[in-house]
């Protein structure tokens, strides 16, 4: 376990700095999140937490996947964030998804972890 | 030169030859009084899907459903018997909305014993039988024995739950969905019970829609800043081609081959594909199923495709299911709101993850999905306005636009039908 503040397992707490902004429950709230950052803060959090999405993915196999600990949860909803904010990272140089200025689309349902 | 064979005639379109290979009228996408025949010719007639029974997971589990195309609002209800019903959504009272919550126009979800008009409280049992009626002595020859909700038509197929707002459909479920959809019974939709849902207001007419998620010709030119530019460049040397297309009576089939994503080179696939071994096809690694080999089932992978893709089957007239290779599968609903506006509704059904890989290999699906629902969503409804112009009446369509040119010819059909019958009926 972390530190009491700690909102990630100790084994990642070089990812700490991103978890207060990105570890977010909701697909609605990653996307917002997405929406609303730049590219340099997207960029930030996709370097570091890229080269640790192995390892992340190895420590949560250990783990209940329907039963995660509130550090490990925290984990799984930031990877999450990492998929989100790989659109704009690896494709697009934007926030925003290109030609879609209009449309929104609501995910309103997801599986429990 | 073609990569699949086509049949004997030289096309798909021509294999149907009451389809024709001429120019289609816009005049369908846009006329609000063409909409208005179509409520009364489609969707105040058709079996309209509404959900699945894992929706309704115990006795007192019930949803409600705006069918604003066909009229009405419709509640789904699993009664204390354990039976699917489906009530009209209205009071017998006075007419008010009987289930809805803050909002009388959005849908709502739950569970309960009974169902309690909040105006005067009457109430119904989950069978649809009037219960209580406060004060009731003040009514003059209340015979609750009639007053009980209003059923409307309600059938379930593979556990999915279909609706039908006509006094007397003139077909059961089954003989309506006919034997090519049928040949998807045995498909263990049950076992992809992990649900996540997508709603989106689209400023388009419905068919606008579903023409773009019945043909993949557009996929290497909208989407095409989907992927790494070298992919992109590839597919849009070769186009796309379906191995296999299928018209049964108004349902439809397209059906792809696929690719596997570890024979992809590095280059041709993002970096969190790789990672995480998934991307818009779903995850890589297949589904646990009961079943040894879902292709083994009829409706699947109709032509044998090797590698898979997919199986989208367009069901009548607004529903549809696609089922994908690695053993998942998702569901599209268009339900129209206006000539120019619908409501696309889209559900993601994939097996309860085993562990976190799996979990994070099914969230790339999914993200995946929105971006690129986001780019046809959006597209749609720039069409639609040039269309609302008039400057062009016609457009053409290809051999791979097969299914757009059956839905519009079928949605044609309907309505002339209709309008024959209803003639007649004034004569």
């Amino acid at each position: 376990m972390g530190t009491d503040s700690a909102l990630l397992p100790s084994a990642f707490s070089d990812l700490e700095p991103y978890a207060q902004a990105w570890c977010l429950p909701t697909e609605n709230q990653r996307f917002a999140k997405r929406m609303s950052s730049s590219m340099d803060e997207m960029e930030s959090f996709y370097n570091a937490a890229f080269p640790r999405l192995e390892e992340a993915k190895a420590y949560l196999d250990e783990l209940d996947v329907h039963d995660l600990p509130g550090d490990a949860e925290n984990l799984m909803h930031m990877m999450f964030s990492l998929i989100i904010v790989s659109f704009p990272i690896e494709l697009w140089r934007q926030p925003a998804v290109p030609d879609a200025g209009a449309a929104e689309i609501v995910c309103w349902l997801e599986a429990p972890l | 030169m073609a990569r699949y064979p086509k049949p004997a005639e030289g096309s798909w379109t021509e294999h149907y030859p009451e389809l024709g290979t001429g120019p289609l009228s816009s005049e369908d996408s846009i006329s609000p009084e063409f909409y208005e025949l179509e409520r009364e010719a489609i969707f105040k007639r058709a079996w309209l899907n509404v959900g699945r029974v894992e929706e309704l997971p115990r006795k007192g589990s019930f949803f409600t459903k705006e069918l604003v195309a066909a009229g009405t609002s419709v509640i789904i209800v699993r009664d204390m018997k354990g039976e699917i019903r489906a009530f009209h959504n209205i009071c017998r009272h006075r007419g008010n909305k009987l289930v809805w919550k803050d909002f009388p126009g959005e849908e709502t979800r739950g569970s309960c014993r009974q169902f309690v008009c909040k105006y005067h409280m009457w109430s119904y049992d989950l069978d649809g039988a009037l219960n209580t009626v406060p004060q009731e002595e003040e009514f003059f020859d209340l015979d609750k024995a009639i007053m009980g909700l209003l059923p409307v038509h309600c059938d379930v197929w593979a556990g999915f739950i279909f609706v039908n707002v006509a006094t007397e459909p003139s077909q059961t479920l089954t003989e309506y969905l006919g034997p090519m959809v049928l040949a998807l019974s045995d498909y263990p939709f049950h076992e992809q019970s992990d649900r996540y849902a997508f709603r989106a207001t689209v400023g388009s007419n419905w068919k606008l829609f579903m023409d773009a998620f019945q043909e993949f010709y557009h996929a290497p030119y909208l989407h095409g800043g989907q992927t790494p530019t070298k992919f992109t460049n590839m597919i849009r040397q070769f186009g796309f081609e379906a191995p296999f297309y299928k018209l049964e009576g108004p349902h439809r089939v397209v059906s792809t081959g696929g690719v596997r994503g570890e024979d992809q080179p590095e280059d041709m696939i993002k970096p969190i594909e790789r990672k995480l071994r998934s991307g818009l096809f779903g995850p890589w690694d297949h589904a646990d199923l009961s079943i040894e080999n879902e292709q083994d089932i009829a409706g699947v992978n109709p032509s044998g495709a090797n590698p898979w893709g997919l199986d989208s089957y367009q069901v009548w007239p607004n529903f549809v299911i696609l089922i994908w290779a690695g053993g998942w599968y998702l569901t599209y609903h268009y339900w129209p709101t206006s000539a120019n506006s619908h409501v696309f509704e889209s559900s993601l059904y994939f097996v309860p993850p085993k562990n976190a890989s799996e979990r994070l290999a099914q969230e790339l699906a999914l993200v995946s999905f929105k971006e690129y629902g986001l780019q046809d969503a959006n597209t749609l409804e720039a069409t639609q306005k040039m269309l609302e112009t008039r400057v062009m009446s016609e457009y053409v369509l290809n051999d791979q636009e097969v299914l757009c040119r059956h839905l519009h010819k079928e949605v044609a059909n309907a309505v002339e039908e209709y309008k024959k019958e209803t003639q007649g009926a004034i004569v």
